[in-house]
């Protein structure tokens, strides 16, 4: 755990998604790496200019659902074969076509559930409480028509003078400090 | 033929010719603050207090009737023999047709990419899951001791009993809970950002407190929407084949079963196209008077209108051609009983009914649907949906009754009327449903915010920005 004290790093408003873009790109290619962008909707280039391309989430959907088909195929089998084997008009005991139907709907409930909280759980959400809360402009903005990009105090070549004058060089609405 | 030129249209998009998906000249400030100002004013509109008096006055009716059923038991029902499944499969059917429009519209047009959708998909999944809870109703009262409906679920009981996995019946406990499930997940999935907002922009203590406690910390970080929108495809992706596999599943349960008017093959298709007619005509019944109420015109436009009408066309041209192929196969398959079955649907006792849904599912709709002047008449639509649901409820109880109570035997034919108590069950989950919505269009952001937003001109990125870094055009 970093002491929680001190800064969390350094807050730029902008009114387009453009700008915010630009300066996303331009501190990349300056050599920050903690950084993010807060955006009201979701903006891909910023990702690009983060470049955040890949996520887990889409493994850990195929994961559930592979473990959704595997648990119910196994149970139908497993209850109608072994532990509660009824004749049903004849039929086999093992009516794997019948169990298909059962197995093909946990797949999805299990998938669907493993993307949603894997989701939830990749994000490291629910987190209730964040510095970025603490800025007044962060709150009445992000969510709602404003874009922002927060350069971290943990980057290594974070200074809050010299990144405060480089985030000044794009024009930005405000730069304000981050309190933890 | 002389048309008009649509140019001359002023609801017409002048760059793509097309009716605009939302009116010119909104920001992301103004959208926000038409839609979260909906649900955080302190002015509630009287007309919502008194909607909400009646539908709960209406859904009294199912409260009295499930109390009267729970003491006395399924005899106050019409079911009898040889008519054994009566109202509460016919409305349990049609409730969760209804609610597969929803569905339809957040899951398969997000993966074909229909922007319009973003404007009517929250509602139309909340409808998703408020038709659902209505539907799961019958099927758990049905069964004569709902209390004990757990045993539909496979779990280690100590009589060491389990469900019966051959059976449609236990398939059905299966999907229709999965739908509820994953409805309900996509569902709050879909808020997050937007109690984001709300929490955001709320004023009074307890509604930060209750947006904030929903929103789960969403701040709208990059990383975050990138893994969001992974999960909102992947979510899509899923649903839609669950969607379909669930009126497949229900249809199954008539079409395994050996009875004339039943047993057939063409059902499957033909109960989710008849699902996905009537929940577009339901969309319509709710939209039509929402956007009049609370003035989102510009979100809500007639080409939402009339793309879902278009898609009731179509997805009734689908049904069309099912009630062809039944009466069609009746007289092939050369089977006695099957072409007595379809004399009788159409010419017995009950052909009222068969001729009623021919009307109200073909022969209105299809036949005015064609004309755009119609397709964005808000009136007609209005009321077109209506005739459409009563159709499609008919079409399930001419399937149920019909079949059943002239079967193979004529010894025991006898004939299906349903009681009070089937009608007050009935109606009572109409209230229960227009209830529900109520209190949804009052508590919850009933068109997704951040979707909207995306849907503006301003999202545009200007490669290089305003003074044109070269090192941004070369690295997007």
């Amino acid at each position: 755990m970093t002491p929680r004290e001190g800064i969390y790093g350094l807050l730029a408003e902008f009114n387009t998604p453009t700008d915010l873009v630009r300066a996303t790109e331009q501190a990349h290619q300056a050599g920050f790496r903690r950084m993010e962008c807060y955006t009201p909707y979701p903006v891909e280039e910023a990702a690009v200019a983060l470049r955040f391309h890949k996520t887990r989430v889409p493994l850990v959907c195929l994961l559930g659902g592979v473990m959704g088909v595997t648990t119910a195929f196994l149970m139908e089998t497993w209850i109608s074969v072994w532990s509660y084997p009824l004749n049903i008009a004849g039929r086999p005991l093992f009516s794997w076509p019948a169990f298909i139907i059962p197995a093909y709907e946990w797949t999805i409930l299990f998938a669907g559930l493993s993307a949603a909280f894997g989701m939830l759980a990749l994000n490291g959400l629910p987190q209730l409480y964040h510095p970025l809360f603490n800025v007044p402009n962060f709150r009445d903005g992000a969510s709602t028509d404003k874009f922002f990009l927060c350069l971290e105090a943990e980057d290594p070549r974070f200074s809050i003078l010299e990144t405060r004058a480089f985030l000044e060089n794009f024009a930005p609405v405000s730069v304000v400090e981050v309190e933890l | 033929m002389a048309t008009k030129s649509p140019i001359d249209d002023p609801r017409l998009d002048s760059r793509t010719g097309e009716y605009a998906v939302i009116a010119p000249g909104h920001t992301f400030k103004s959208v926000t603050q038409k839609i979260a100002g909906l649900v955080l004013t302190s002015n509630t509109p009287l007309g919502w207090f008194g909607g909400l008096t009646v539908a709960g006055g209406v859904a009294t009716l199912v409260i009295i009737a499930l109390t009267w059923l729970f003491l006395k038991g399924v005899g106050i029902w019409g079911v009898t023999i040889p008519g054994a499944w009566g109202f509460a499969i016919i409305n349990f059917v049609w409730w969760i047709g209804i609610g597969h429009a929803g569905t339809l519209i957040s899951a398969i047009l997000l993966l074909f990419k229909q922007t319009w959708r973003n404007s009517i998909n929250r509602f139309a999944e909340a409808m998703t899951i408020f038709a659902v809870v209505c539907a799961g109703t019958f099927p758990l009262i049905h069964v004569g001791r709902p209390w004990l409906g757990y045993w539909l679920f496979p779990y280690p009981s100590t009589m060491n009993v389990w469900p019966q996995f051959r059976s449609p019946l236990a398939w059905d406990v299966f999907a229709v809970s999965t739908y509820a499930t994953i409805s309900i997940v996509f569902w709050y999935i879909g808020m997050i950002p937007d109690f984001g907002t709300l929490r955001d922009r709320a004023v009074m203590p307890f509604a930060k407190y209750m947006y904030g406690m929903l929103a789960l910390g969403w701040r709208g970080s990059t990383r975050h929407w990138i893994r969001y929108e992974s999960a909102s495809l992947l979510l899509a992706g899923l649903a839609t084949p669950l969607v379909l596999s669930v009126h497949t599943v229900i249809s199954f349960d008539f079409a395994v079963a050996a009875m004339a008017g039943w047993h057939t093959t063409i059902f499957p298709p033909y109960f989710v196209a008849g699902a996905i007619y009537s929940g577009f005509a339901m969309v319509l019944t709710l939209a039509i008077p929402i956007r009049k109420f609370y003035h989102l015109e510009d979100l809500i436009t007639l080409r939402h209108l009339d793309n879902m009408a278009k898609v009731m066309l179509g997805t009734g041209c689908i049904v069309g051609y099912g009630y062809c192929m039944e009466v069609f196969m009746s007289w092939y398959s050369a089977s006695h009983w099957e072409f007595f079955m379809m004399w009788n649907r159409m010419f017995g006792p009950m052909g009222w009914a068969y001729w009623c849904l021919i009307l109200s599912n073909l022969a209105i709709p299809l036949t005015t649907l064609w004309s755009r002047k119609l397709r964005v008449n808000v009136v007609y639509l209005f009321i077109l949906s209506f005739i459409v649901n009563t159709g499609m409820w008919l079409e399930r109880f001419v399937i149920v009754v019909t079949s059943l109570y002239r079967e193979y035997l004529p010894s025991s034919w006898g004939t299906y009327r349903a009681t009070k108590w089937d009608y007050m069950t009935f109606i009572g989950t109409w209230g229960l449903f227009t209830f529900l919505f109520l209190l949804f269009v009052r508590f919850l952001p009933m068109i997704p915010i951040s979707e909207i937003r995306m849907m503006l001109p301003q999202t545009k990125i200007r490669p290089g920005g305003a003074d044109a870094e070269t090192v941004v055009e070369e690295t997007i």
